[in-house]
């Protein structure tokens, strides 16, 4: 390729240039052969990361004790209000109430049990209530768009929000984040933290977005893609999504008296 | 030994200061308690510039090595340790903790703070470790260390100022911290 190197603080791309180079690395993606998993810390295209990556190899570690602990997070931590984001102020919400539940295993397929889900995410004009938002798009007195839950003892948490519109951003001209929803996830061991988004269906920003397709196996990909639930959907009240979340194989010798005490 | 796919990791993004902070976040314990330690730094890019929305989070010891499973840590009550923390940076890149001094978990080991950092643009969040600086047998003997050329080595260990303990976390470039990758990952 003849074109220069990008840069973080260059002339803004159009979208066919971020196209062409996400394209680019697919295709040397697949000529590898190698599956992976997890995002690319360096992927150019995503124009923030370029100087926000390691460019040495993550280093091998064995997790020591406190490692294959996690924080303890309880009912005195979470209030169960919380895990509604449409009734955190006086009136509705505007636009599509969904309800979003599903389960975090950890990789053995062992449910993680009372552990804490941060969600975070726009509203349905797709603009979010922070201060560098400054996309001109209405904000909703009724909507702030946090949430916070603990996993029951079944693993499975469970949010009722808005269903989160598209956004524009910077990364390049006319760019689009697809529609999603933040999450933050703590497992039974700290090397299980993980922040991650989970996307809609069939979005169409899909094939453009670099953040999305940062993540370059496509099987892996769709790993972030809930499910529409008809079973979910509630008659005259909101539609439902399922999406489930696989941490890391736990580390810790697993010890199996159930503490499902109390579990409101 | 896994059997299912992790679910893949993304950016922490711009917009998370609404909903990850919360009050009393950073204060493990509150600042000048008796035996209180500050943690804090500066996280840097590959240009050397600071980076004003990077997360950092601390799970740690007690100061007799314990692990504590003591929930409280998004709701504080002055009194309970929990072993976690968060702070989110400043404008100025920086972070603070104020905390306890973790003991060692294990007779002769070394002590640390687990760290793990977000930011805007960091594609999944990266693991390091904070090592204390005191116990320089504990810190010869510790096998991560050991597995370190020497100038890479000191990048994981904080260094003492008239504050407390400080550890600069570097995500690019000269003085690059060492970032972990655990079984699994």
């Amino acid at each position: 390729m003849t074109t220069p190197a990008p840069s973080p603080g260059g002339p803004l791309a159009s979208q066919a240039d971020i196209s062409a180079e996400i394209a680019g690395i697919e295709q040397a993606y697949q000529r590898a052969g190698t599956e992976e998993t997890q995002p690319r810390l360096d992927y150019p295209p995503y124009r923030s990361s370029i100087l926000r990556h390691p460019t040495k190899d993550l280093h091998h570690a064995d997790p020591e004790t406190i490692e294959r602990w996690a924080p303890c997070f309880g009912h005195r931590d979470v209030d169960p209000l919380e895990a509604d984001l449409t009734i955190q102020h006086g009136g509705e919400p505007i636009g599509e109430r969904m309800v979003i539940t599903g389960r975090v295993l950890d990789g053995d397929g062992r449910p993680v049990r009372h552990q804490l889900v941060e969600i975070w995410q726009a509203n349905a004009g797709g603009r979010y209530v922070h201060k560098r938002d400054q996309h001109p798009a209405p904000l909703d007195p009724n909507f702030t768009g946090v949430g916070r839950c603990l996993t029951d003892a079944n693993g499975t948490y469970r949010f009722q929000t808005i269903k989160p519109g598209p956004y524009p951003w910077k990364n390049h001209h006319n760019a689009w984040r697809p529609a999603h929803i933040h999450f933050s996830l703590f497992g039974t061991d700290f090397t299980q933290r993980m922040v991650t988004q989970m996307y809609f269906p069939g979005d169409p920003l899909f094939a453009l977005d670099p953040i999305y397709q940062s993540i370059t196996d496509a099987k892996a990909r769709e790993r972030l893609v809930a499910t529409y639930d008809h079973d979910l959907t509630s008659h005259e009240w909101a539609t439902g999504y399922r999406w489930d979340i696989v941490l890391t194989g736990s580390q810790r010798t697993y010890m199996e008296p159930d503490e499902d005490e109390a579990d409101a | 030994m896994s059997t299912l796919t992790p679910t893949p990791g993304q950016t922490v993004g711009p917009f998370f200061h609404y909903a990850l902070p919360y009050d009393g976040d950073r204060d493990l314990v509150p600042p000048g308690t008796v035996g209180a330690v500050r943690l804090h730094g500066t996280v840097y890019d590959g240009a050397g510039d600071p980076i004003p929305d990077a997360l950092v989070e601390i799970w740690q010891a007690a100061p007799d090595g314990s692990v504590v499973q003591e929930p409280g840590s998004l709701r504080r009550d002055g009194w309970t340790f929990t072993g976690f923390g968060r702070a989110s940076t400043s404008r100025d890149g920086t972070y603070s903790f104020s905390t306890l001094t973790p003991g060692p978990t294990e007779e002769g080991a070394a002590a640390f703070f687990a760290v793990t950092v977000f930011a805007r643009g960091l594609l999944n969040r990266l693991f390091t470790r904070a090592y204390l600086p005191d116990d320089t047998d504990a810190l010869a003997a510790d096998p991560l260390l050991a597995s370190l050329p020497e100038e890479r080595r000191e990048t994981l260990v904080a260094t003492r100022d008239a504050q407390g303990l400080r550890f600069d976390i570097r995500l690019q470039g000269e003085g690059e911290t060492v970032f972990l990758r655990f079984p699994g990952h």
